[in-house]
């Protein structure tokens, strides 16, 4: 099988309160650790990239409120992406552990 | 006081790894030890198997399916065979179909006419819960709660992992009562109960998702009636409570334990020394004697 060549991407971690202040990162990857999406608030321009990888034993999934975005249950080690087109405010939960909530803001 | 027998039925009884009788009568449980609850005549009136999370391979368990394989043999091998198993949910890990195809194919060496299946919020992260409702949709009209009548006793299957609000335990939803309340309307208060669902219906730790929101309500509606057992998954070990007339118990996985509630651990796969797993795991049988008499058997 012929490898496809992906173009290398910086996935940066935001930082938690800093996000606020310096300039959102294009990308932004959030790891699913101890039942939390850390950091609970990132922010994307419009047109970037969040990716959650789930650090976990036990499967979580990346569920917007609003039915914008929704992955497969992750087991440990998988990654869901989803591209973020519309400015605005989208609060998401793992529906298998409702109590993990956290949300992306995008503008 | 209790009378000597008393007293030499609960040593055997804590002495046992395989088991233990909790006979219910008019609401009051007694223990027994499993060994003598052998030679019972009542007929067993159905089993519980739970949370079987076929697709699981992590440390906790690499082979869910093993040991799935010894909880069938363990019911295959009662002497007399139940007529009911109900599955109380997380059939599958990840929702896939080639996961609930393989929990399937081996649940059907059942030697029994009928199994009941509720979901677990593990058996539908699809959207919708296609691949749950597929197979397992047809007794609700793909609504998930149903009843049905067995023996005198009115079973109830709920369905509490597919309304949830951000932050807040899953919930039976008002839909869900209502239709309860309306089944439940015009039913003798003598009639044994049995009430099954995946989440716990009574809240045992809410930091951990255990439990249900709108549990209470669904309390209120069974109140009346003289015998009730409430049967869950969920939390992978056995925790008991008596209310009134109603017993809740929550069942053993097949698959791995979980810690006890509010451990430093947190929730999740719990890897215990591979001698002791069998003993974290197990099944439920229940039997009429004359009302419904739990019995958790280990695959120790």
């Amino acid at each position: 099988m012929k490898p496809i060549q992906l173009m290398a991407t910086a996935l940066l971690l935001a930082g938690a309160g800093a996000a606020a202040a310096s300039p959102a990162p294009a990308s932004a990857t959030i790891p699913i650790k101890a039942f939390m999406f850390m950091p609970m608030e990132v922010i994307v321009p419009v047109g970037g990239t969040v990716t959650w990888k789930n650090l976990d034993g036990e499967p979580h999934t990346v569920v917007s409120l609003d039915g914008t975005f929704r992955s497969a249950a992750l087991d440990e080690g998988d990654s869901f992406s989803f591209r973020f087109t519309q400015p605005g405010t989208y609060s998401y939960l793992c529906s298998i552990h409702p109590q993990m909530r956290a949300r992306i803001v995008v503008r | 006081m209790p009378s000597d027998t008393d007293r030499r039925a609960v040593l055997q009884c804590l002495g046992l790894a395989a088991g233990t009788v909790f006979a219910l009568s008019g609401g009051i449980l007694t223990a027994t030890p499993l060994a003598a609850a052998a030679t019972l005549k009542s007929k067993p009136l159905f089993v519980q198997i739970s949370d079987t999370h076929i697709g699981f391979n992590k440390d906790a368990n690499p082979d869910v399916v093993a040991t799935l394989d010894r909880a069938i043999d363990l019911v295959n091998a009662m002497p007399t065979a139940p007529a009911l198993v109900l599955h109380t949910g997380d059939i599958t890990h990840l929702s896939r179909a080639s996961e609930f195809d393989l929990a399937v194919q081996h649940l059907k060496r059942l030697k029994v006419s009928e199994i009941h299946y509720t979901p677990g919020e593990h058996d539908v992260t699809d959207a919708g819960g296609q691949e749950f409702f597929n197979r397992f949709g047809r007794p609700s009209g793909n609504k998930g709660w149903y009843s049905f009548d067995h023996d005198g006793v009115h079973f109830v299957c709920l369905v509490n992992v597919l309304q949830f609000k951000a932050g807040a335990l899953a919930a039976l939803g008002d839909e869900q009562l209502a239709w309860l309340k309306t089944d439940l309307q015009g039913r003798s208060a003598s009639q044994p109960l049995v009430i099954f669902a995946h989440m716990p219906l009574w809240t045992i730790h809410a930091p951990w998702g255990w439990g249900t929101a709108d549990g209470d309500q669904m309390i209120d509606l069974v109140r009346r009636f003289g015998s009730v057992t409430v049967l869950n998954g969920h939390i992978h070990q056995i925790v008991q409570k008596i209310e009134g007339h109603i017993t809740f118990q929550t069942a053993r996985s097949t698959a791995y334990p979980q810690p006890p509630a509010g451990d430093p651990a947190g929730p999740g796969p719990l890897k215990v020394p591979a001698e002791d797993l069998p003993r974290r795991l197990g099944v439920t049988s229940v039997r009429l004697a004359p009302l419904p008499t739990l019995t958790n058997a280990t695959l120790a």
